[in-house]
């Protein structure tokens, strides 16, 4: 046990490391000065004058790159130049709304996806079985903004059911946060639904032809007990493992969802950052993206460990 | 292909592509690809969404440019099957211009990635040790950051237009290809006719070459297909964002960033490119999905 977690962080630390130099390079790419690429638009040399100081720019590069991650071990993301504050504290602020709007949609596309997912399995090559696989398909390749755009023009602008945007923090309202937070959950997590749909047909597959299962039939366990109990229980782990690996796509889909319903978090974040050349905030959301990423994916491996007896063994 | 021919000639074991080497390898795809209705569905679309990015000028009935501030979103019509955007633009003139954006990234980007990706991954595979562990290490760490953030990032520092938003989309989609060729190498190693290729002194690279390459090929043709849907949902995303496509020229994700401020009274604006997006990204989907199953049987379920 203990050598498998050594060896886990072991690969788990270098990936991190060079996760960070490659957004750390990112910088690089700016055209021109450094310094007053990073000072944004208003190009004032008090501040060029700070972010020189501050990114030790007349330094070599890796001397850059130590100090700079030197900081961010601190919890030192950087300064937002436009907003004047630590970056650290924007993340932390907008952090919790993309974390409620994630697991909204991650309950939404567990909810669709795992019993369609069963379903089509059990049904192999029959028409509920297609039908299953059409809407998993139908829900990859709908882009999720566009769908989201779809939702409000009908749910917003033709029924008037729903604000179109407008975030309400669940400490005021909570009828009113769910309100507003419905439709950015739905279309989030209608693309996961369509990965879970497909992992959890493949699992189901894998275990339904397995020996134990067809013991069970045999002993004269009824069917829906041989689904529930005996083949779900043992397809739970890879669908549960590989659904923490779609946590890359939530955040990728929630900068656009954010975007679309104006939902503050994250993303929006992200975004509004790109477009006020903040590139210290750009790269502090990158950061904790890939580390959040790193830390769960070694989270879903120690899981998978855990609650694999047969792995453990050996 | 007959890498028969430069082998030695005794060696009929060792000879490269079992798949490849058959007669007439196209026919044979061809054959099994028809036997797929949606398979053919998204060749169809796919093809027409070619022509329609080829044979732009001649097909669109407006320049996709050209404003006309008497006819400022209009509704569908006679005159404009789709109806006209905020500045009096044909909007079917510009879905028609708009697949030249889509499809040019969807392509591009893959191709840089395996361009990038095919090399180390087969470097990686072959190679192992310590080459294997830093290539590996450094396609978890580009894999660490989500594909999507990773290219926002790439182009919000390149800077924003169709080439950077290419080139991000492209390296944010190399790992996929180097994990991909290195387990199929890793896999296609250990069979037999690589081991006779090797005892009668095939040197390295011509095994990694001849005798690995082409049979890793059916597997990185699927994912390239697939990865274009990817691709082409990835440029449609920061176009949308304003980060890809730069106006005026059209692309379906920046018209759809403007459509969302005119919902109320040009819901048309919104539905085509999503439209668009959807049929394209869906055809690759398909097709993709067609070849898996035509070309490597093993992971079909």
């Amino acid at each position: 046990m203990l050598s498998f977690l050594a060896r886990r962080i072991a690969i788990a630390v270098p990936t991190l490391v060079l996760a960070s130099m490659i957004i750390f390079a990112l910088q690089q790419l700016l055209p021109g000065d450094t310094a007053t690429a990073l000072s944004g638009e208003e190009r004032d040399p008090e501040v060029i004058a700070f972010i020189r100081e501050k990114y030790h720019l007349d330094r070599p590069l890796p001397v850059r790159y130590l100090l700079w991650a030197k900081g961010v071990l601190q919890g030192d993301l950087g300064e937002s130049i436009r907003l004047q504050k630590p970056v650290i504290d924007l993340v932390a602020e907008k952090l919790p709304v993309t974390l409620q709007l994630a697991c909204l949609a991650m309950v939404i596309a567990l909810v669709i996806g795992v019993p369609m997912g069963i379903v089509s399995a059990v049904r192999q090559g029959t028409t509920a079985d297609y039908v299953a696989n059409g809407i998993a398909l139908w829900g990859l390749s709908i882009p999720n903004f566009w769908l989201g755009i779809m939702m409000i023009l009908f749910f917003s602008v033709y029924l008037g059911w729903l604000p179109a945007s407008g975030y309400v923090p669940p400490s005021e309202s909570l009828i009113d946060n769910l309100k507003a937070m419905i439709m950015p959950a739905f279309v989030l997590g209608n693309a996961i639904a369509a990965v879970m749909m497909r992992h959890t047909r493949a699992a189901m597959l894998q275990v339904l032809q397995s020996d134990y299962v067809r013991t069970a039939r045999a002993k004269g366990v009824s069917p829906l007990g041989v689904i529930l109990r005996h083949c779900l229980r043992n397809a739970a782990v890879p669908i549960i493992t590989l659904g923490a690996l779609e946590f890359g796509q939530l955040l990728s889909g929630a900068v656009l969802t954010e975007q679309i319903f104006s939902v503050p978090g994250f993303g929006k974040l992200m975004v509004d950052a790109v477009f006020n050349r903040d590139y210290a905030t750009v790269q502090g959301v990158v950061i904790c993206t890939a580390t959040t990423y790193i830390v769960l994916n070694l989270m879903a491996d120690v899981a998978y460990f855990l609650v694999n007896p047969k792995l453990r063994r050996s | 292909m007959s890498g028969a021919e430069a082998a030695p000639a005794t060696v009929t074991a060792a000879r490269s592509a079992p798949v490849a080497a058959e007669p007439g390898p196209l026919r044979e795809i061809w054959f099994r690809l028809r036997a797929r209705p949606s398979a053919v569905v998204g060749l169809v679309i796919v093809l027409a969404l070619v022509g329609m990015a080829v044979f732009a000028d001649w097909i669109a009935p407006y320049d996709p440019s050209a404003t006309n501030w008497g006819a400022v979103r209009t509704a569908p019509s006679l005159a404009h099957p789709f109806g006209t955007d905020e500045v009096g633009r044909d909007l079917l003139s510009r879905i028609i211009h708009g697949a030249r954006a889509s499809l040019a990234a969807g392509l591009t980007s893959v191709a840089l990635a395996v361009t990038l990706g095919l090399p180390l991954g087969l470097l990686a595979g072959y190679a192992g040790g310590v080459i294997d562990g830093a290539i590996m290490r450094l396609t978890d760490a580009l894999l660490a950051i989500p594909f999507l953030i990773l290219a926002i990032a790439l182009a919000a520092f390149l800077g924003p237009s169709l080439t950077n938003a290419m080139v991000a989309i492209g390296l944010s989609a190399t790992s996929i290809f180097v994990r991909l060729s290195r387990a199929q190498v890793q896999a296609i190693t250990a069979e037999e006719f690589i081991e006779a290729a090797r005892a009668v002194g095939n040197p390295p690279w011509r095994i990694a070459l001849r005798h690995i390459l082409p049979n890793i090929v059916p597997a990185i043709l699927v994912q390239a297909t697939l990865t274009i849907a990817a691709a082409i949902i990835a440029e449609a995303s920061l176009s949308f964002l304003g980060l890809g496509q730069q106006p005026p020229a059209p692309s379906w994700g920046s018209m759809l960033n403007v459509a969302k401020n005119f919902l109320d009274q040009a819901p048309w604006m919104a539905i085509w490119p999503g439209v668009s997006i959807f049929l394209a990204v869906l055809s690759f989907n398909l097709l993709g999905d067609g070849l898996r199953d035509a070309l490597d049987p093993r992971q079909r379920n």
